[in-house]
Formats: C-alpha cells, structure tokens, sequence
C-alpha cells in the first residue's frame, strides 16, 4: 500500500472514505438519471445482488472468525457460541432480529466478563 | 398491504415521515451506528471521521467495508471496488424507488438529493407507504423518513465511539460485536430467493479462508468468485419457483 505510508492515517481514512461515499453515491444518482429505462429484474442485477451478498457474507463470517480490532480480544469460542446463540433466540423467537442482536452481543459480553474473572 | 394514509399536505407528509422513522427502524438501525461508531474508535479513528463517514457514506454495509479495509492497511482501489461491489444493490433500489416518488412540477435536482437516503431502511419504508399517496406528499415523506433516521444515526455514530471508549473492554466487545451479528440475521431473514441465499453460503464458507490466502484481495474475490457460483448455480439447478421482481 505505497500509498498509505505517504499519508497520515486520519488523512487516509478520509481519503478512503471520501472515496467511498463517491462510489456509494455514483449508483444512487445513477438510479435517478436510469430510472424507467431499465428492467431491475433482469440476470445482471440478479448476479449483482449475488455479489454483494457473498462478499457482504465473507466480510461477516470473518469478522466473526478472524477479527481484527477489538473483537481479537474476545476468544474465539467465545465468539462463535455467541453467533450461535443469535442465530438460536432469531428462531426462537419468530424471527426477531432485535431480541437475536441482544441475545449474542450480551452472550459476548458475559463470556468475555466470566473469563476475566476465572 | 399498503396503509391507506393521506396528510393534509406535502408538510403534514414529511413531518409523518419524521414521525414514522423514530420507533422500531431508530432503534434498530441507531444500535447497529452504535456499533459502528465503536468500529471506528477500535480502529484507532477519530469521532469526526466516523461522523464523515456517516455523513456522507449513508449506507452501513459499505462504512463498515471502508473501516475494515482501512484496519488491513488495504489500497485504495481495493477500497473502491469493495464499496462498489457492496452498494451496487443500490443502483436497482433507487431505480424501482424512482417511479414512487415522481410529482409534475418537481425539480430534478431534487431527485438527486433525495436518492442520498436510499439505504435499506427509508428505502422499504418507502416503497411500502408511497404508491398510496397522493403523488406531490411522496417526496417529503421520503425527505422527512431519511432525513430523521440520518440525522439520528449521527448521532448514535457519536455515542457508540464514545461508549466504546469508555466503558470496560468486555462491555466495548458487545457494542463492536453488534454489526456482524445484525447483518448476519439480516441476511438469514433474508435469503428467500434460491440464488442469494446459495450466495451467502458461499461467500461464508470461502470468505476466512480467501482472507488467509490474501488480505488484500480476499474480500473481492470472495465478492465476485462466490457470487458468480450462487448465480451459476442457481441457473443450472432445476427451478422450482422462479424468483420475481426484488432490489
């Protein structure tokens, strides 16, 4: 990355994010000046959506797995029971995304508190 | 089924949009820009870029693509192509949004400023309360439903980098641990169509691997390689029902 070590980190951040926020807004605005032209039905949005659910589940299933950042903190089986206690509230109850998000973020919390007491 | 609303004008419309967006999707989107804004501050950020980001990225799954990305030391074309990758979807929302929100007489400008809030959120809002209104209340509504959500998210942005920096570390566990978690049983609520549910199997499966293979090109090819396989498959498999219109 030759061109992350001429800046400052903040600065690159900034320019990633700058960056960013063009591309997101690129398809936003593309959406406008293409709206009514174009079939969304078609394959090619189809294999777009595809890409964007693998590789949007790829980034998850390693942050979950191999974490960089705070969560390297918390040990692996940890965060993985945690995952599947989310996954196991979701189902059991009616598929509440809500209650699944608190099941695994406080299952996290409390096993990560367990373990700096013992 | 679409409510059947009317307000008394394109004012009364935006404030309900106002109204409309503070309750459940506040909630939930709030705590998951909780969780982002604690992203941000483990990754040795300051709360001004998380703002930035909030601010004008607008759309979580690409921030938190940008900020993992920028943890792995990644360039910037790779930076770019996973933030494309990620918010294409974005292209065909806006685009079947689009016919929802037309009114005679309105300026086009106001089309592009507007097209800032489709996210998930507004966006499904939107596109459930709409087609029922009467055609110049359905830009405010949209205006006032996006408006609301992205300011509180700036808000929740701040607090969550705040708390993240301040609470004891097994608590700050909790808070970066929301987005994976939530984006996870999104997308098993989710995954009814054949393709996109093959899509993000695969991409699970190979996504920690590809990463160990290449921190710097993982991400995308798990993008392209296991999105390209879901979709091959989904074709060659025999159809039982054939997945219809969708964003």
């Amino acid at each position: 990355m030759p061109e992350a070590e001429a800046m400052s980190a903040p600065l690159w951040a900034l320019m990633l994010m700058t960056v960013g926020a063009l591309v997101t807004y690129f398809w936003r605005a593309l959406g406008v000046a293409l709206s009514g032209r174009i079939d969304t039905a078609s394959r090619l949005f189809e294999w777009v959506a595809c890409v964007a659910y693998a590789l949007l589940a790829g980034l998850i299933a390693r942050m979950i797995l191999l974490p960089n950042g705070p969560l390297a903190e918390a040990a692996s089986p940890d965060r993985i029971a945690a995952a599947v206690i989310a996954l196991a509230i979701f189902f059991l109850t009616r598929r509440n995304i809500g209650l699944g998000v608190a099941a695994g973020a406080g299952a996290l919390v409390l096993m990560s508190w367990g373990r700096g007491f013992f | 089924m679409p409510p059947a609303r009317r307000f008394a004008s394109p004012r009364e419309a935006a404030l309900a949009g106002l109204r409309d967006s503070i309750g459940v999707p506040m909630l939930v989107l709030g705590s998951s820009y909780l969780g982002f804004g604690s992203l941000v501050e483990g990754a040795g950020l300051d709360v001004w870029l998380g703002l930035f980001s909030t601010f004008t990225g607008w759309a979580l799954p690409g921030q938190i693509v940008v900020i993992e990305l920028y943890s792995l030391g990644s360039s910037l074309f790779v930076v770019a192509a996973a933030v494309a990758m990620t918010n294409a979807r974005l292209l065909p929302m806006t685009v079947t949004l689009m016919p929802y929100l037309r009114a005679p007489g309105t300026p086009r400008w106001r089309y592009y400023a507007v097209s800032h809030f489709v996210a998930v959120t507004a966006w499904a809002a939107a596109m459930r309360l709409c087609p029922s209104l009467p055609e110049n209340q359905r830009l405010p509504y949209f205006a006032g439903f996006g408006t609301t959500l992205w300011s509180m998210c700036l808000v929740t942005t701040a607090t969550g980098y705040y708390l993240a920096g301040g609470l004891p570390g097994f608590v700050t566990l909790g808070l970066v641990f929301l987005n994976p978690i939530y984006f996870m049983l999104v997308f098993v609520a989710d995954a009814r169509h054949r393709a996109r549910m093959l899509a993000l199997v695969i991409g699970a499966l190979l996504g920690p691997p590809l990463h160990l293979v290449s921190a710097d090109w993982g991400l995308l090819i798990t993008g392209v390689l296991a999105g390209s396989l879901a979709f091959g498959a989904d074709l060659l498999l025999p159809s039982k029902t054939k997945g219809g219109g969708h964003a």
